[in-house]
């Protein structure tokens, strides 16, 4: 099955520059449809305003984290198959443990590289 | 034993009141036996007021509180009310302003970066490729904003945190921080600042900094 490349993706991180250079490694890899949001209590609100094929989320935001946005999520009937990957600065085990338990599709850890986003994007949604 | 006698009326034990009464009327000079045995009299009724036991607990607490006396002035030394009310709040702005200005400067590559490669159609099909690989490493190495960013939140929590503890020491030496001000702001004035000393301040506060505006204003009002 082929990638919707026009699928609308919604970024989610505290730091405004982050957001810029996800949305433009996306837009790189041939994905313009890229909203943001700040926290994951915005970023929930955008989820079930608008219908989206991917959430990239930050860990580490207030007032609501990465993981309790990917638990809100996992928790909603509409969104809970929603493919959702992590992008977060937290490296312990223990974190990617809890994520993978929460349900996150896949883990990247800060600082990442266009190759990492890709080889990632392509393991969650399909080769593109 | 008259200066005897007369000293027993004095809140003297019965006991030994008694017993130099005897001696009175006996009407004549203690013995050496006599004067030992009332000695050893006095020193009895002391007992239960004075032991030796109680002498050393009365030491031992004395010590104590010289200890804790110094240990105050020691602490009332370290000013920690000026940790409080000066060193650690500037420390965190500071911080602040590094994460602002690192902030600002990553945007600023970013949008430089941005419209370079907004300019790739134009270019051979062989140099957009490589601008393009250009513009990504940069995107990948901006990711530093971030991480330090959050590195320096991190640091700024710690200071929190220490602040808070100073703070609650303060308010239990408040009194001995306030003597101690008191006496060393006039036995030690600091020592002043020669004026090349007071120049040397490194980078201001963004609210603080002058405008090179102001400054060429400044510089023109020498002309």
């Amino acid at each position: 099955m082929s990638v919707d490349m026009n699928m609308n993706i919604l970024i989610v991180d505290d730091y405004k520059t982050m957001l810029r250079i996800i949305r433009n490694l996306l837009k790189q890899l041939g994905f313009n449809n890229v909203d943001e949001a700040t926290d994951g209590s915005m970023a929930l609100q955008k989820l079930r305003d608008k219908d989206y094929g991917l959430v990239i989320s930050d860990w580490n935001m207030e007032p609501m984290t990465g993981i309790q946005l990917l638990r809100e999520v996992r928790a909603d009937s509409k969104l809970k198959a929603l493919p959702f990957i992590m992008i977060t600065a937290e490296s312990k085990t223990e974190n990617v443990v809890a994520a993978k338990e929460a349900g996150v599709n896949n883990y990247i850890v800060k600082p990442f590289n266009a190759a990492t986003l890709k080889t990632k994007l392509s393991s969650v949604l399909g080769n593109f | 034993m008259t200066k005897i006698a007369k000293s027993s009326d004095a809140g003297m034990p019965p006991e030994l009141n008694a017993r130099l009464s005897e001696l009175q009327v006996q009407s004549r000079s203690p013995s050496r036996e006599d004067v030992a045995e009332v000695v050893s009299e006095m020193l009895q009724s002391l007992e239960g007021d004075l032991s030796e036991v109680n002498l050393k607990v009365y030491s031992e607490l004395e010590g104590l509180a010289k200890y804790i006396l110094a240990a105050k002035r020691e602490i009332a030394a370290l000013r920690p009310d000026d940790i409080t009310s000066e060193h650690l709040p500037k420390a965190t702005d500071e911080l602040d302003a590094i994460v602002g200005s690192t902030e600002e400067a990553t945007n600023g590559i970013l949008q430089a970066m941005e419209l370079l490669e907004g300019l790739t159609p134009q270019m051979p099909a062989e140099i957009a490729e490589q601008v393009t690989n250009a513009v990504t490493q940069v995107y990948e190495s901006c990711n530093f904003q971030d991480i330090t960013g959050q590195r320096i939140t991190k640091v700024v929590k710690t200071l929190k945190h220490i602040e808070d503890r100073v703070e609650a020491l303060v308010a239990a030496f408040g009194d001995e921080i306030q003597k101690y001000r008191e006496t060393h702001l006039r036995e030690e004035p600091q020592q002043p600042k020669s004026t090349d000393e007071k120049l040397l301040n490194g980078p201001q506060l963004p609210d603080d900094a002058g405008k090179q505006a102001d400054i060429d204003a400044l510089l023109a009002s020498f002309d």
